[in-house]
């Protein structure tokens, strides 16, 4: 089982498994004895029989709509984003929705093309977790969340904007 | 001008820290090229042609005496001893090595400088016009709100991987545009309201490259404490909706046109509600604070020396062309603006070596409270020169090969670097835009011809922006071999119009004489007081085709 990152550069064992969209045809293969994360649009699809399990997450794909789940977000242990390729930046939009439109706040990941370089970025936009692509150095990720000390904008980090803290 | 505080000084070291331990993966082999490219793009270091090619970014063109100097050092020690000023107010290098670069950052950062996004599919240097803070017909001073979004953009955690690079331009003059921001992604016309509240028209979607269009209005006036969260609005639609499986239709221009306008100006608005009265909303003492920096100098009071200039103009020539042509008239009584025009013929156009970066150092301490700006047509502005010492700077200036008075006329070419230095290039620009400036040597004849915008790309992505020229010149390739295609009525001011493609392209030592034939018509067919744009508008592009395809 792969690690996963915490925020504050912390590793851990990973105890969910991300269950891949079916293929046409198939059913979603959700194992036994895991928690799973599952398409969100599928947990929609099978929402009665997935509410309320704390054993079942959903992860987004760079081009989902979050906003599809509304109402619903608090319900979810997890969240994750999967980010196809690193250089599709759509996940940092949906992060930011999810935790400041939709108020999200249980754990949000990100998975897939996680590279060391992104994490501050993902951080900042509200990922707490993060599964680092498998063949990069996960001891570099605590030096890598934090490169810059701060920041000019205001994100899910910081609701104040340098200009505001300057002023005060 | 901005001065850095202790936040931006922690932050640019962090910067350069940063690319340095990026550096050092990506040269022990940790990073894979493609995860590397991005990363270094957003520090501004492209691998070119010949060397890599370091941009560096120039916040709004303006630099001061002692970061031009830096410059020069640089140059000096890293590089073959020039740079160029780009069309996007920039500078660049075009011969560092790979390992020296971060300490090329390094001291940079030591002057208040960076390379930061000036490459890569985030958001760009932001420009404006070379004459804020000085013209007389300017709604307020563009640069602090530029300077509020170098801040905010710098960095922004949510916009660093965007489909496509992104540019934003402010103009504040109600008469001209001289920031050409009908054709950036975001442009901000600087308007007052019925109220006389402070607010921008913002146009979203133009651009060059293969697919040229001119931005549509997609609000008429917004509240200036609202420039960033609506910035973020626009940003945040183009992030999620924008087409990433195409790099030649993931500029928000296509976005905006396959929305339409309209409809995309409502995705903006629904977005923007949420996040309006956001923390990120201005406050009036933020825009205060930024202010602060962009007051005006010690300007000394002196009278207009109207009297004194007649007489010296009577006196030498060419210090009379260069008034006329180079020299505009400043807000403050007794005062000028001044633009150098970095196009001495047979010097690529922008090209300065590490001695002229110095002289203008010199010349900015001497004649301008030591400060300069970088013009998108590559020149260099002194915006406060007293006028009662314009003949002393103009005495200076010759001898230093930046005194050619033709500013704005046709050998004030616009030039991309093209084939000579540049890896994506079809065809040279550089020999075409010196041909043409040895043809048009005769600067009274150019006098004549009055305002003419000629611009030269050596390929598609129109660097050059030779969609805008009134006269523009592409270089394209046929077969492995370099030909010229040559487009009409382009304009990159209020009039913001895409210029028509004339017919089949050329070889390059036909350029001169075509050039010549177009001039020729405009000469036969013009009215009194018509400039050549007006006649081209008129006439239409049946005259020239007839005369240049003969
Ligand atoms: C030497 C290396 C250079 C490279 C590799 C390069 C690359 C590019 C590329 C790929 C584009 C794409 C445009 C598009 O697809 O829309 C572009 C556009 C542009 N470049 Fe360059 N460029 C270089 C130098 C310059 C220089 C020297 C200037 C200024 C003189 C410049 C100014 C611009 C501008 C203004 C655009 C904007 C066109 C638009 O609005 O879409 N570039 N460049
Ligand atoms: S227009 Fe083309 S050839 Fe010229 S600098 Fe831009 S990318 Fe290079």
């Amino acid at each position: 089982m792969p690690d996963v990152i915490s925020q504050d550069g912390s590793i851990r064992q990973d105890d969910w498994i991300v269950v891949p969209r079916p293929a046409e045809g198939e059913s979603l293969d959700i194992p036994e004895q895991s928690k799973a994360l599952i398409p969100a649009d599928l947990w929609l699809a099978g929402y009665e029989h997935f509410t309320g399990r704390d054993d079942i997450g959903v992860w987004f794909d760079s081009h989902d709509e979050p906003e599809m789940l509304a109402g619903k977000f608090q319900e979810l242990p997890v969240i994750a984003v999967n980010f196809p390729k690193f250089s599709d930046g759509r996940g940092y939009s949906i992060a930011r929705l999810l935790r400041e439109r939709f108020g999200y706040a249980n754990e949000l990941r990100a998975i897939g093309d996680v590279l060391l370089d992104q994490l501050q970025f993902m951080k900042r936009c509200g990922f707490d977790a993060y599964v680092l692509r498998a063949d990069k150095d996960i001891n570099k990720a605590a030096r890598c969340l934090n490169f810059f000390s701060q920041g000019y904008q205001a994100a899910t980090d910081t609701d104040l904007p340098l200009f505001r803290r300057r002023a005060s | 001008m901005y001065v850095y505080d202790e936040h931006d000084r922690q932050i640019a070291a962090e910067r350069v820290a940063q690319f340095r331990d990026q550096t050092e993966r990506a040269l022990a082999g940790e990073l894979a090229e493609e995860e590397f490219l991005p990363l270094r793009l957003q520090n501004g270091l492209y691998v070119q042609r010949l060397a890599p090619m370091l941009r560096i970014a120039v916040p709004y063109g303006m630099l001061r005496a002692d970061q031009l100097r830096r410059l020069a050092r640089i140059t000096r020690d890293y590089d073959k001893g020039y740079a160029h000023f780009t069309t996007r107010q920039n500078v660049q290098l075009n011969w560092p090595a790979l390992e020296d670069v971060p300490d090329i950052l390094a001291e940079l950062a030591e002057v208040e400088m960076h390379a930061n996004q000036t490459s890569g599919n985030c958001i760009r240097n932001t420009t404006t016009d070379q004459f804020s803070g000085v013209q007389s017909d300017e709604i307020a001073d563009p640069r602090p709100y530029c300077e509020i979004i170098r801040q905010w953009s710098t960095f922004h955690p949510e916009f660093a991987f965007l489909p496509r690079k992104f540019k934003v331009a402010v103009n504040a003059s109600e008469k001209t545009d001289r920031a050409a921001i009908q054709v950036h992604d975001i442009g901000l016309q600087m308007v007052r309201n019925d109220a006389g509240d402070l607010g921008f028209r913002v146009h979203v979607g133009g651009g060059l490259g293969r697919t040229p269009m001119v931005g549509p209005v997609i609000r008429d006036f917004l509240p200036e404490a609202d420039l960033l969260t609506y910035l973020e609005a626009v940003l945040r639609v183009y992030n999620r909706y924008g087409r990433r499986d195409n790099k030649f239709k993931a500029r928000i221009k296509i976005l905006v046109k396959a929305l339409t306008p309209e409809a995309f100006a409502e995705k903006v608005e629904a977005e923007w509600s949420h996040i309006k009265d956001s923390p990120s909303r201005l406050t009036r003492d933020a825009i205060d604070r930024i202010q602060a920096y962009f007051t005006e100098p010690d300007y000394q009071s002196v009278d207009n020396a109207t009297e004194l200039l007649a007489e010296q103009r009577f006196e030498h020539r060419g210090f009379d062309q260069w008034l006329s042509h180079n020299v505009d008239t400043h807000k403050k009584p007794g005062h000028a603006i001044v633009t150098l025009t970095m196009k001495e013929t047979g010097t690529p156009p922008g090209d300065v070596t590490d001695r002229q970066l110095e002289q203008i150092a010199d010349l900015a301490d001497e004649f301008s409270f030591g400060e300069v700006r970088v013009t998108h047509q590559q020149n260099v502005v002194l915006a406060d020169v007293r006028q009662d010492r314009l003949l002393e700077l103009w005495q200076a200036v010759v001898p230093m090969g930046f005194g050619t008075a033709n500013l704005n006329t046709l050998t004030d070419v616009i030039c991309c670097p093209g084939g000579d230095f540049c890896a994506l290039a079809n065809a040279k620009s550089i020999p075409v835009a010196e041909a043409i400036q040895r043809r048009f040597d005769d600067l009274d004849f150019l006098y004549d011809l009055g305002n003419i915008d000629l611009n030269i790309s050596g390929c598609m992505n129109a660097c050059g922006h030779h969609h805008v020229g009134n006269i523009g010149v592409l270089g394209v390739d046929k077969k492995g071999q370099e030909f010229y295609q040559i487009s009409l009525g382009g304009s990159s001011h209020h009039d913001a119009t895409i210029g028509k493609i004339l017919g089949p392209s050329f070889a390059r030592e036909d350029m001169p004489d075509v050039v010549a034939k177009i001039i020729d018509v405009y000469v036969d067919k013009r009215t009194e007081e018509e400039t050549f744009l007006d006649t081209y508008r008129r006439v239409g592009i049946d005259p020239f085709k007839e005369r240049v395809y003969a």
